[in-house]
C-alpha cells in the first residue's frame, strides 16, 4: 500500500501508456511527462501567488484577497482570466518579434529545468548523467530572455532593468554553481538522482542530508543567497526595482505577456527551490526515518513550498539593496566563501570517516567566516548612531 | 561627451558668493558613450504624485537632474484673492493634504495677526493637540513611504498607516472629515471637543510609544537600511541655511531651528520638549530625526492632554459677519510637519485678501534636490526624494 501511494504517478503512467500500441509508447510517455509538468507547476504557481498575497497581507496588517471564492482562494483564477482578457500593448518602436519572444523564451527555459529534477522515487523525467549541467545551462538562458525583454521594449526603464538583471544574474550564477560543485565533489556525480540516493540513508533515524555537514551548511546558505538573487526576489529584486524603475525589464508588457513573466518568475522560484532541496536537503527523502512511510513526492513538494514561504517572509521584511552593494556582496563575500567551501569539501572527502573531519572542516569554515566577515565589517562605513538634542 | 557647465536647475541661477555655496557639483561621467536621459515622472510609482525629474544617467550614476513641476497647479493663491477670508479656510486643507490641521492653523494665525484677534485658552490647547497629532501621523507615513521606496514591499508603510488610521479616526470624530478637516477659525476652533474625544485621544497617545518602539525594532538598525541611507544624499548645513530649508530636513543637517521655539507662537512655551538634531545630514539622519520628533510630539501631547482647561473655544469678540480687516499686512508661520509653513496676507480693507501668498515647505525643501542627488545612483535618487517628504498639493498649489 505504501509503495503504491509512493509510486502512484509512475503506475498511472505505465497503466495509461500500456493501452497504446507499442510504437507510440515512447512518445506517449514523453508527452505525459510534459503534460504532468505543464499542469502541476502552474497549479503550484497559483498556490504560491495566493500564499504570497495572503501571507504578505498578514504580515502587513491587511487581510489580503478575500473576494473571489471562499477566503479568496479563487483569486488566481480571476487573475488569470483578467490577464487573458486585457489588451496587449506593444510599444510603437519596439522590436515586435523579440518583444513577443522574450516571455515565451523565459517560460520555456524555466520549465525545461524540471526535466532533470527528481520529484520522487523513480520520478525523474529524464535520467541524465550530466543533469546538473543541463539545469544550469537552462537557468543561464533566463538572462537571455530578460535581456531580450529589456532591449526590445525600447524603454529606458526596461533597458536599465535588463542591464541590472544581466549584471546581477551573471554575478550570482558563479556562487550558485560553485556551491553546487561542492555537492558534486562529494557525490562524485552530476546526476541529480545519484545525489539524492547519496543522501537517502539514515543513522539513528536521522538523515544524511548534506546540510548537516559543515561544508553543506555553508554551501546551502550561499546557495540560498545566490538563488534569491538569481530569481530576482526581494531583497535582490533590483531588476524589477518597482520604486525606481517602475517595473524594470517588463515595464512595457501587459496582458498575458506580463502574466508569462510572472509565471516565469514564480516557476523559476519553485524550480530553484527544487534544486536546492535536491542538492542539500535530501531531495525527496523523508526528514526522519520513521516518516519514510509518507510518499516521496510529498516530501519534495513540501520542501519546495517551505522555501517559498521563506521567500515570502524575506519579501515582507527586507528593503532592497543597491546595485554596488549587491555586487560587492557577491564578489567579496559570497564567492570567496564558496571557493573556500570547495576546498573544505575536498578535505572532508579525503579525511575519511570519524570526528577529525568534523573538527577540521568546522574550524576552517568558522575561522574563514570570522576573517572574511571582519574584513567586511572593517570596510563598512555605517552603524547605529546616537543623536543629540537642543534643549 | 559634454556636460553642461551650468545646471539647468530651476532656482538660484545666480548664486551668491557665500560659504558652502558652490552648487550644484559638476559630475564628470566616466567612460565613453552617450548619457541616458530618463524622464522620471510625472507618472512614476515613487514621485509622490505628479512630479518629474529629468535625469541624465551614466550607467546608473546621475550626472544631471532637473526637477520639473507644476502639473498640479490649481491657482491656489489667485483663488484666495477672489474670495473672502473665511471661505479660504477649506482651500488650505488641500495644500498639504496630509496635514490639513497644520495648514488651518498657519492660515488662522496669519489672519489673527492681521486683525489682532486673541484666541481662548482651550482653543490654543486643542490646536496644539491637533497639530502634534498631525505631526505624528505625517512623520509616520513619511517614514513608511521612504522605506517603501527602499523596496520593503509595504510592510513598514502598512504599520505606519495602521497608526495613522487611529489618528484620522480622531480627526473624523472631531471635525467630520478624515483629511480635509477645515476646523480652525479666526479666534478659536469651530466646535468644542467632548470629554469622550479627549479620553479617546489619551488612549491613542498612550499606544503611540509602543508603535514607535516596534517600528524602530524592525527598521532603525536594519543592516540594509543603514547601508542604503547612511552617507547618501548629504545636505551640508551651510547650503541648507542658504537655500531656506526648514523642518526635519534642516534639523537633520544639525541646525537648531524649530519655529515652535523661535517664534513662540501658540502656547508652545508651556510645554517641555526637546529638538532632536542630526549630525551628518544624510537620509538616515532625516529618518531618525523624524522618529525622535514623533517621540517628542508624544510628550507634548501628554502634557497638553493633562493640562487642557475648560472654557470657550471661540473668542466671544471674534467678528464673523462683515469680516473686513483694516488695510495692512501680516505673515503667520508655524512649524508644520514638513517645515516652515507661512501665509502672507495683504489687506486693502475688503472682505478678501488683496494679496495672498503661501510659503510652502515642500517646494522650498525640494530646491536642493539636485545638489543632494548628483553623483548618486538612480536608486538613491528616489530615496533622497522620499526623504525630503513632500506633498505635491503643496509644491504646485
Amino acid at each position: 500500500m505504501v509503495t503504491t501511494v509512493d509510486q502512484i504517478f509512475v503506475i498511472l503512467q505505465h497503466w495509461f501508456v500500456g493501452y497504446l500500441p507499442a510504437i507510440l509508447q515512447p512518445f506517449a510517455g514523453v508527452l505525459l511527462n510534459v503534460v504532468a509538468i505543464v499542469v502541476t507547476f502552474p497549479a503550484l504557481f497559483a498556490i504560491a501567488v495566493l500564499l504570497e498575497r495572503k501571507g504578505l497581507g498578514r504580515m502587513q496588517n491587511r487581510i489580503g484577497p478575500n473576494r473571489v471564492g471562499p477566503y479568496g482562494i479563487l483569486q488566481p483564477v480571476a487573475d488569470g482570466l483578467k490577464s487573458l482578457t486585457k489588451e496587449d500593448i506593444v510599444p510603437f518602436r519596439a522590436d515586435g518579434v523579440v518583444h513577443f519572444m522574450a516571455p515565451v523564451v523565459l517560460v520555456v527555459v524555466v520549465f525545461m529545468g524540471f526535466a532533470v529534477l527528481p520529484m520522487g522515487r523513480n520520478m525523474t523525467l529524464v535520467h541524465m548523467d550530466s543533469a546538473l549541467l543541463f539545469y544550469f545551462s537552462m537557468g543561464a538562458c533566463t538572462e537571455l530572455a530578460i535581456f531580450m525583454a529589456g532591449w526590445a521594449s525600447r524603454n529606458k526603464y526596461s533597458l536599465l532593468g535588463a542591464m541590472r538583471a544581466v549584471a546581477q544574474m551573471i554575478s550570482y550564477e558563479v556562487p550558485l554553481l560553485m556551491s553546487s560543485v561542492a555537492v558534486v565533489m562529494i557525490t562524485g556525480s552530476l546526476s541529480l538522482d545519484k545525489i539524492v540516493e547519496a543522501q537517502n540513508h539514515y543513522t539513528w533515524g536521522l538523515p544524511h542530508w548534506y546540510i548537516f555537514t559543515p561544508w553543506g551548511l555553508l554551501g546551502f546558505l550561499m546557495f540560498a543567497v545566490a538563488a534569491t538573487a538569481e530569481t530576482n526576489r526581494s531583497p535582490f529584486d533590483l531588476p524589477e526595482g518597482e520604486s525606481e524603475l517602475v517595473a524594470g525589464y517588463f515595464t512595457e508588457y501587459s496582458g498575458f505577456k506580463f502574466a508569462e513573466f510572472f509565471l516565469g518568475e514564480y516557476v523559476g522560484m519553485l524550480s530553484i527551490s527544487g534544486l536546492g532541496a535536491t542538492l542539500f536537503l535530501g531531495g525527496w527523502s523523508a526528514p526522519l526515518e520513521i516518516l519514510g512511510f509518507m510518499p516521496s513526492w510529498f516530501w519534495f513538494f513540501a520542501k519546495i513550498m517551505l522555501s517559498i514561504c521563506v521567500f515570502i517572509w524575506l519579501r515582507g521584511t527586507l528593503p532592497r539593496l543597491r546595485q554596488d552593494q549587491l555586487m560587492n556582496f557577491a564578489w567579496k563575500f559570497v564567492l570567496p566563501m564558496t571557493l573556500l567551501n570547495l576546498f573544505v569539501a575536498g578535505l572532508w572527502r579525503f579525511l575519511g570517516d570519524g570526528w577529525v573531519r568534523w573538527v577540521v572542516c568546522s574550524a576552517i569554515l568558522v575561522l574563514a567566516y570570522v576573517f572574511v566577515g571582519r574584513a567586511e565589517m572593517h570596510r563598512k562605513h555605517y552603524g547605529p548612531r546616537s543623536y543629540r538634542y537642543a534643549e | 561627451m559634454k556636460v553642461a557647465e551650468t545646471s539647468p536647475g530651476f532656482a538660484f541661477e545666480k548664486a551668491p558668493e557665500a560659504e558652502g555655496w558652490n552648487r550644484p557639483p559638476v559630475i564628470e561621467p566616466d567612460g565613453e558613450g552617450e548619457l541616458l536621459e530618463v524622464s522620471m515622472g510625472p507618472h512614476h510609482p515613487s514621485t509622490h504624485g505628479v512630479f518629474r525629474m529629468d535625469v541624465a544617467l551614466d550607467g546608473e550614476r546621475v550626472i544631471r537632474l532637473k526637477p520639473v513641476f507644476g502639473y498640479l497647479h490649481r491657482n491656489h493663491e489667485q483663488i484666495a484673492e477672489t474670495t473672502s477670508y473665511l471661505s479660504m479656510m477649506p482651500y488650505t486643507d488641500r495644500l498639504d493634504y496630509f496635514c490639513s490641521l497644520s495648514n488651518n492653523w498657519a492660515y488662522a494665525l496669519a489672519v489673527e495677526k492681521l486683525v489682532g484677534q486673541a484666541v481662548p485658552e482651550r482653543a490654543e490647547y486643542i490646536r496644539v493637540i491637533l497639530a502634534e497629532l498631525t505631526r505624528v501621523q505625517n512623520h509616520a507615513s513619511a517614514i513608511g513611504f521612504l522605506i517603501q521606496e527602499m523596496g520593503a514591499s509595504g510592510t513598514p508603510l502598512m504599520y505606519a498607516f495602521k497608526e495613522r488610521e487611529k489618528i484620522l479616526d480622531l480627526f473624523e470624530s472631531l471635525t467630520g472629515s478624515r483629511m480635509m478637516c477645515n476646523y480652525m477659525r479666526f479666534g478659536g476652533c469651530r466646535v468644542d471637543t467632548s470629554a469622550a474625544w479627549l479620553e479617546a485621544t489619551r488612549k491613542v497617545v498612550a499606544g503611540l510609544p509602543h508603535f514607535i518602539d516596534e517600528y524602530e525594532a524592525l527598521l532603525s538598525e536594519n543592516e540594509i537600511l543603514m547601508a542604503r541611507c547612511q552617507g547618501v544624499g548629504v545636505l551640508k548645513p551651510e547650503l541648507a541655511v542658504n537655500a531656506g530649508i526648514t523642518g526635519p530636513m534642516l534639523r537633520a543637517s544639525g541646525v537648531n531651528y524649530d519655529i515652535r521655539r523661535v517664534d513662540h507662537y501658540g502656547i508652545y512655551d508651556r510645554f517641555k520638549f526637546r529638538v532632536p538634531l542630526g549630525e551628518h545630514g544624510d537620509i538616515y539622519d532625516r529618518y531618525m530625526v523624524r522618529v525622535l520628533e514623533m517621540r517628542e510630539s508624544i510628550k507634548i501631547l501628554e502634557q497638553a492632554l493633562k493640562e487642557i482647561p475648560s472654557g470657550p473655544v471661540m473668542d466671544a469678540k471674534a467678528k464673523i459677519r462683515g469680516f473686513r480687516p483694516k488695510p495692512g499686512e501680516a505673515y503667520g508661520r508655524i512649524e508644520a510637519p514638513k517645515g516652515e509653513l507661512g501665509f502672507y496676507l495683504i489687506s486693502d480693507g475688503g472682505n478678501g485678501p488683496y494679496r495672498f501668498r503661501v510659503r510652502p515647505p515642500s517646494l522650498i525643501n525640494l530646491t536642493v534636490l539636485e545638489d543632494m542627488c548628483l553623483g548618486h545612483n538612480v536608486a538613491d535618487v528616489v530615496l533622497i526624494f522620499g526623504s525630503v517628504d513632500i506633498v505635491l498639493g503643496e509644491v504646485d498649489r
